[in-house]
């Protein structure tokens, strides 16, 4: 086997898509966040239970997350803006997915840092102009990969966590998206 | 052997009329049959392949019934019971050679589509004259699909190409095709039990290849020089708009990135095999242009497009075959071609027993260890034989 030790248990992940295959109730998961206003345009959300494998989970703490936005905003800058969260999702999502893939294929990785750029025109959510959208234009990643791999099997790596990201999916196609009062 | 239309069937009825081969003629090998023409390089048009498949049915001596269509096949005693339209049949052993490709799969917000536009399959498809004029949006950039949407071009539509997952290969390599390669190398001898996901290897793409007789490459290179204008993978439609995904960037590096790997692959054996000499020179290809900006969504309601052509693969119909062997996924449960159910067998599917099992070519060897499997297991099992 492999000597590679980038500190992702592949095996388990395998195991669990060969038990999932003839399972796909146990693969329903669903992940939950709770919201509340603070004042302002500054809110907490919090992170802890979660569903999964048929039953209940939480995770070992629970997270705490201030959103807000910056004093260019006329805001408080409690926390960061709720879109830089999604840099935060594609970023981490991508680099575990560039972990697990190199563990995979047995490529011992030295160190891995992503750039994220979001580029965004705030006339969309300004109601400045209509025919500009809301969300981001365009997301640029930029990966600096250390590793004991051609330049083209570090690529190829990039590409397969792309394919195989939960987060690049959320952000790339559309997701049907329901939002209703209690 | 029962067929339900005529030899050939798929080839008379579910192509377009400019169709041809996207393998080379010398590649169209059957048991004791081949290509005898004046141009070996070239690719068989349809009434070519339907000759040379009625060819090969008279010089074998096939006992095929035409005009039998199988509506059911079950279990029965030690054997099976096969009814068709003219009666019904018991057999010991039943070999499935019904075709991987028997409808066109059309995804299923297809039927968010508003009204005004058209909507084909490959299998409706016979020609661009047959459309309205305007826009086109073809789903789907595998072979039939790149092939579609170059026709559609050159009749002067507007053409969108919506790109999924895709495998690029240049029509020809260091001076030949690119499939005499494939063969050559040995990858298409590669075995069922040697593929590590064979699972992925049985739903891979067909490969972005067109015969001609210029034997020109027809990837997304040449579809954008051409004024095809690509978009990522319809993701879904929804108030009339189609919604495309924006990876499309990642689609075009996983197709050239195994590109690459496949013609170092090629190098590796050519120079391992002293083949160096009679080739040309190792050649590298441009990355996949993308658009400075792909568009991510279409108003389908606007009037910029007017028909759809759905080249989103095809899948084999097993609704006559009346034996649990068929997943959820509705394909055939089979190692090798030897099926999950006594005296049971398959043939003709892709990566059956070897990657050369999805074309034409495929099939000498395949059957000949099928067949070597019924004769020797079911047979050799019969009560008293
Ligand atoms: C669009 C397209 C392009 C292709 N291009 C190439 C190429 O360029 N080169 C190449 O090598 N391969 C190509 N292939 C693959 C090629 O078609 C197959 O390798 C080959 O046709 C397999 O032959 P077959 O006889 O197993 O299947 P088919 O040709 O599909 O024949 C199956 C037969 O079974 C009959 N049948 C189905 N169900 C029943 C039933 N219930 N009762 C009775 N009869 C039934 C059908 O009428 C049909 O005649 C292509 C495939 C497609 C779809």
């Amino acid at each position: 086997m492999t000597t590679v030790a980038n500190g992702v248990n592949v095996q388990a992940l395998l195991d669990a898509r060969e038990a999932l295959k003839g399972a796909p109730e146990a693969a329903q998961f669903v992940w939950r966040a709770s919201s509340k206003w603070q004042d302002g345009v500054h809110s907490t959300t919090r992170v802890k239970e979660f569903f999964g494998l048929g039953q209940e989970q939480e995770h070992k703490s629970e997270a705490v997350f201030d959103a807000d936005h910056p004093e260019v905003f006329a805001a408080q800058d409690n926390g960061i803006t709720p879109i830089e969260y999604l840099l935060i999702g594609l970023a981490s999502c991508l680099t575990a997915g560039v972990a697990s893939v190199a563990q995979n294929r047995g490529i011992q990785l030295r160190s891995v840092e992503a750039a994220l750029e979001g580029k965004h025109d705030i006339r969309g959510i300004l109601g400045v102009d209509s025919d500009v959208r809301n969300g981001f234009n365009d997301i640029k990643v930029t990966f600096t990969i250390d590793a004991d791999a051609s330049r083209q099997d570090i690529e190829a790596l990039v590409a397969q966590s792309q394919k195989r990201s939960a987060v690049f999916d959320a952000l790339t196609n559309p997701t049907d998206v329901t939002v209703e009062v209690a | 052997m029962l067929e339900r239309g005529e030899v050939a069937n798929s080839w008379r009825h579910e192509r377009w009329d400019s169709f041809r081969l996207l393998t080379p003629n010398w590649q169209s090998r059957l048991p004791g049959h081949r290509y005898e023409g004046p141009d070996p390089d070239g690719y068989m048009t349809m009434a070519e392949v339907t000759a040379f498949i009625e060819g090969f049915a008279a010089r074998s001596g096939a006992p095929v019934r035409t005009g039998a269509d199988v509506t059911s096949v079950r279990r029965a005693g030690d054997g099976y019971q096969v009814t068709t339209g003219g009666g019904e049949f018991r057999c010991r052993s039943v070999v499935i050679a019904s075709g991987a490709c028997n409808v066109p799969v059309v995804p299923p917000f297809a039927g968010a589509v508003p009204g005004s536009v058209e909507q084909l399959t490959p299998f409706d498809y016979r020609g661009p004259a047959q459309l309205p004029d305007g826009g086109v949006l073809v789903v789907g950039a595998s072979a039939t699909g790149v092939q579609l949407a170059a026709e559609l071009r050159r009749s002067g539509r507007p053409v969108t190409l919506s790109v999924g997952e895709h495998v690029r290969l240049p029509r020809t390599y260091r001076g030949r095709d690119v499939l005499w390669w494939m063969d050559a190398s040995g990858v298409w001898d590669q075995r069922f039990d040697e593929i590590d996901d064979l699972t992925r290897a049985r739903r891979l793409p067909s490969p972005q290849l067109i015969g001609t007789d210029e034997r020109t490459t027809l990837d997304l290179n040449a579809l954008t020089s051409m004024g095809v204008e690509p978009v990522g993978r319809l993701a879904a439609v929804r108030d009339g708009r189609a919604l495309f995904s924006g990876g499309l960037r990642n689609v075009f590096s996983l197709a050239d990135l195994k590109m690459e790997r496949l013609l170092d692959t090629f190098d590796a054996w050519a120079r391992e095999h002293g083949r160096d000499g009679e080739v040309g020179p190792p050649e590298r290809f441009a990355p996949t242009r993308a658009p400075e900006r792909a568009r991510l969504q279409l108003d389908l309601r606007g009037g910029e497009i007017r028909t759809i052509v759905w080249a989103t693969g095809f899948r084999p119909d097993y609704g006559w075959l009346d034996v649990p062997v068929v997943d959820e996924k509705g394909r055939l449960r089979h190692e090798g071609g030897v099926v999950d159910s006594p005296g049971l067998y398959a043939l003709g599917l892709p990566v059956l027993r070897r990657r050369r099992s999805t074309f034409i070519h495929g099939i000498e060897s395949d059957a000949r260890e099928v067949i070597d499997h019924l004769a020797t297991v079911t047979l050799a099992q019969r009560p008293g034989a």
